[in-house]
């Protein structure tokens, strides 16, 4: 995630056109989502997995085949882009960019280093959890746009859970938020970073240790939201086929292969930034230039960190029923982080 | 209600086939990832598991000792087995004795396209001309391409193993494979 | 039981309800093919469900699209080339399929396959039940959404089936059986192998019991899902672990083994009051605890000696009919062999096991929801040759 900025350090930046910021912002941009999701896919999907059902994964392509991820994409592309003929085409065709787009945009609110962000906005965490509802509605276009009935199933089972699972997710950020007393994502790191712990401030004051309720919630929460089992109903492959992206091939359900991972990458910077102290590792100044390098660095390593917990939990695990999930988030989740909320603010003004 | 939560114990298991995986235990040298070791699955074209001696992987043909006496193909569930022959003249065998007629095999095809690897051919053979061979990599691009020849079911002869010895208490009596 | 019942009932009252306010509110009703060609399905079974929302209204299983006509194929084989095409009815555990058609060919022929003989045919059905239950074990997880314990499954499965090949030559199709013994004796070393095998196999299970059978998401997806009681279980002619799940306590092996040596050995029928799929998740898993046990009692003291009795080469069944039904992976199966006298059967009967258990299906998928269609059709545990033949 590297940056771009208006501030100090990257003086140069400064005497650029516009042009040219802007399209090395989009050429940041573009690297930030999708080399992360390629890391994930290679460290997690092929390999992490691999491990746990003790084989190897790819081997062939590249060294340990790394570059296994560049020919499936290269097999995706030359494959045939079916549309169904009684598809709604227009929502069928734009439903995975609609997809891909609200992962893009969740990137520019992420801070990678002190210097290195895209937008500093005082709202962040706020236009995060407001762009990641975008998704929901690329899912239904195309779950109702590939006029399949699994796919129609699958679209809506997402709708319902993505909405469900919004709730919980955005209440854990509160105690995060009350805790900083900030929406802005680098005031969030940054706090961490200054905090301490009863006067100790050898490792700043990561979020996780207060708000590990919070954390788990988010985590959950996040775990819905991103249709990885337990909680993929509306992909089920078993039940579904692949529900919502049945009809999708070559392209297209590359883009949705891609916005799966790079929402999983995304919102893992997101909960790394919130709980984990984004860019900041102990032991160095905050203010210290070097984050601007080693930031991103340190904040893809907990990003393979967390999305390891969600992948963990991805294989291990069976799915619940709708009904079920339903009922975990309203009966359980969402009122446990009301009480989070509650003794967070109520901690606050006591201290 | 359970000490440890079902859910942690299926994380446990999982995890622990990531670190057996990725750490086989190898002595001294625990801590060295050796994924390649530690996998249950082998790398197919660099490394072959071998197939037992007993393993049903192709009919290997030994020509000479066939006398095209058609049994095989007549017992074959689904007729894959195709045999043409001739009788012929052959020198007596003994200095001085009248000309003996044996029958000569021109043809002995096996359509692996086929064949269901029964082994009703290879039991039936009264005169030990048919052999199972572990041998298993025998595809063709092309459908056609799986009838063979006895040419190619000769080939397979060198790779029959020997028959291997019986476990205790059997009193099967152990045969010999023919030599070529 | 009682507690099953009442639990039923409340179930099927909480189902009614929900009909009636869908009723109500006048929702239109969706048909949705599962099948021929769907993930869930393990073969081209097809069920047509109609949907309201995405719960059933009525299900119906169409079969057929797998048939191969066994039956009348028998008719123009002779009775070597039959155990060939019977491999191929129950693909995953095949030996058990030659077993039952070999005893009733036996017993028309009164000739009985010598001790040894019977000891290792024993020993490799229970590994033919090995080898088709550890696949359901991974495979039911796999339909409620797990995807590693059907891994598991099949690494361990692979040291089954390594030892059925290493003796057999066949991995799938062994072609083993023979009217009057075996095709072979065992190889040397075999049954020392073989005990490392069911070693492993078990150690398979205590993996499964921790991932799946005491994973509360697994728990929540399968109790109280597809509860078939008893009476109607019976009634339907289901068999084997799917109706002692019910809490019948009927096992062929048990109750009338002919020709197999269940008799010597010290082992358990497990049953489970549940009727539910967790229930028949259970009882197989406990199956092929009790199936290591039993392999590892009869390698014990395999008697020496022939494996083959005398018969004939050339072989001609005397006229007469058989019934021979055995405990087969899946449930009860069972040939019916009519011969006239000839080198060709008159007509076989192939009573499959599959094809009795998924004529429930309508029965009990009516009221589910979607995500319990395959929670149910998994935990029936069929195989789409067997339903077919």
């Amino acid at each position: 995630m590297t940056a771009v900025l208006e501030i100090a350090p990257f003086a140069i930046l400064a005497d650029l056109a516009y042009w040219q910021v802007t399209s090395i912002r989009a050429i940041a941009g573009l690297a930030a989502v999708l080399l992360v999701a390629g890391t994930l896919v290679y460290v997690h999907l092929f390999k992490l997995v691999s491990f746990m059902q003790s084989r190897l994964g790819p081997m062939e392509a590249g060294p340990y085949g790394s570059l296994q991820l560049l020919a499936e994409t290269g097999k995706f592309l030359q494959k045939e882009d079916i549309i169904p003929r009684r598809a709604d085409r227009f929502v069928f065709c734009t439903a995975p960019f609609v997809v891909l787009v609200s992962t893009f945009l969740l990137v520019v609110v992420l801070p990678a280093g002190p210097d290195a962000w895209f937008i500093s906005n005082d709202l962040g965490i706020y236009l995060a959890m407001a762009v990641s509802s975008v998704s929901v509605i690329g899912i239904l276009m195309a779950g109702w746009g590939s006029a399949s009935k699994y796919s129609l199933i699958g679209g809506l089972r997402a709708t319902g859970q993505l909405i469900a699972y919004e709730l919980p997710l955005l209440l854990a950020v509160v105690g995060v938020v009350i805790q900083a007393e900030t929406m802005n994502l680098q005031s969030i790191v940054l706090t961490q970073a200054e905090g301490e712990i009863f006067g100790w401030s050898g490792i700043g004051n990561p979020f996780i240790l207060t708000q590990f309720l919070g954390f788990a919630i988010f985590m959950i929460a996040l775990q819905a939201e991103l249709t990885q089992t337990p909680f993929d109903m509306p992909v089920a492959e078993s039940e579904l086929v692949t529900g919502y992206m049945t009809e999708y091939s070559g392209l297209r359900f590359l883009l949705f292969f891609i916005g799966e991972f790079a929402t999983a990458g995304v919102f893992s910077a997101i909960a790394a930034v919130l709980f984990l102290g984004g860019w900041y590792i102990p032991g160095l100044d905050a203010g210290s230039e070097l984050f601007n390098v080693i930031g991103p660095l340190v904040l893809v390593g907990k990003v393979v960190l967390l999305s390891l917990l969600i992948f963990w939990f991805r294989f291990t695990f069976p799915r619940f029923r709708e009904d079920q999930l339903q009922k975990l988030a309203w009966k359980y989740l969402i009122p446990l982080s009301l009480a989070n909320i509650f003794v967070t603010a109520v901690l606050k003004v006591l201290w | 209600m359970k000490l440890i939560p079902g859910l942690v114990k299926g994380l446990a298991v999982t995890g622990a086939t990531v670190v057996r995986t990725v750490f086989p235990k190898r002595g001294l040298r625990t801590l060295i990832p050796a994924p390649s070791k530690g996998a249950d699955t082998v790398q197919y074209p660099h490394v072959k598991e071998a197939p037992p001696t007993r393993a049903r992987g192709v009919i290997a043909l030994h020509e000479g000792n066939c006398t095209a006496c058609m049994l095989c193909a007549r017992e074959c569930p689904d007729w894959c087995i195709y045999i043409e022959g001739h009788k012929e003249k052959a020198p007596p065998r003994r200095p001085g004795g009248k000309p003996r007629l044996v029958n000569k095999l021109d043809r002995f095809d096996i359509d692996y396209a086929l064949c269901m690897f029964c082994g009703i051919c290879v039991e039936v053979c009264p005169f030990e001309a048919l052999f199972w061979s572990p041998e298993y990599e025998f595809s063709e691009p092309r459908i056609a391409d799986l009838l063979h020849d006895k040419s190619r079911l000769s080939e397979w002869m060198e790779t029959v193993p020997d028959f291997e010895d019986y476990e205790t208490g059997s009193v099967a009596k152990k045969l010999k494979v023919p030599p070529t | 039981m009682t507690a099953t019942e009442s639990e039923q009932l409340r179930y099927i009252a909480a189902q009614a309800a929900d009909a009636r306010v869908n009723l109500e509110i006048e929702t239109e009703g969706m048909t949705l093919n599962i099948g021929p060609q769907h993930p869930a399905t393990h073969g081209t079974l097809r069920i047509v469900v109609k949907l309201d929302g995405e719960q059933v209204i009525e299900a119906e299983p169409v079969m057929g699209y797998m048939h191969r006509g066994y039956e009348k194929l028998a008719e123009v084989r002779t009775y070597p080339q039959v155990t060939t095409l019977v491999n191929r009815i129950d693909w995953l555990g095949s030996f058990a399929n030659e077993v039952p058609f070999i005893l009733a060919a036996e017993r028309l022929m009164e000739v009985e396959a010598p001790p040894r003989a019977q000891w290792i045919r024993t020993i490799l059905f229970e590994l033919s039940r090995i080898a088709n239950v550890t696949l359901f074990l991974g495979d039911m997880a796999v339909q409620v959404g797990a995807i590693t314990p059907v891994f598991f499954a099949f690494r361990d499965r692979e040291h089954v089936l390594n030892q059925i090949e290493s003796a057999t030559g066949g991995r799938f199709h062994p072609n083993f059986d023979r009217i009057g013994g075996l095709k072979d004796d065992l190889p040397a070393g075999w049954v020392a192998e073989t005990r490392q095998a069911m070693v492993k196999i078990r150690s398979f299970c205590d993996q499964i019991s921790e991932l799946v059978e005491g994973n509360e998401i697994f728990q929540a997806r399968t109790r109280g899902v597809g509860v078939v009681p008893a009476d109607v279980g019976l009634s339907y002619g289901l068999s084997g672990p799917n109706i002692r799940a019910s809490g019948v306590d009927w096992d062929v092996r048990r109750d009338s083994p002919c020709g197999l040596v269940y008799d010597q050995v010290d082992w358990k029928v497990w049953t489970h009051p549940g009727c539910d799929s967790f229930a028949r998740f259970w009882v197989r898993l406990q199956e092929t605890r009790e199936a290591t046990k039993i392999v590892d009692q009869l390698l014990d003291d395999i008697p020496s000696g022939p494996t083959m009795a005398k018969v004939p080469r050339i072989i001609k069944v005397p006229a007469g009919e058989a019934y021979v039904e055995t405990e087969n992976p899946l449930g009860v199966m069972g040939y019916y062999v009519v011969s006239k006298g000839d080198l060709v059967p008159f007509r076989v009967k192939i009573r499959s096991a599959s094809f009795s258990n998924i004529s429930i299906v309508p029965w009990l998928l009516r009221g589910v929801y979607v995500p319990d269609i395959i929670t149910i059709l998994g935990s029936l545990y069929f195989i789409l040759g067997d339903i077919d033949r």
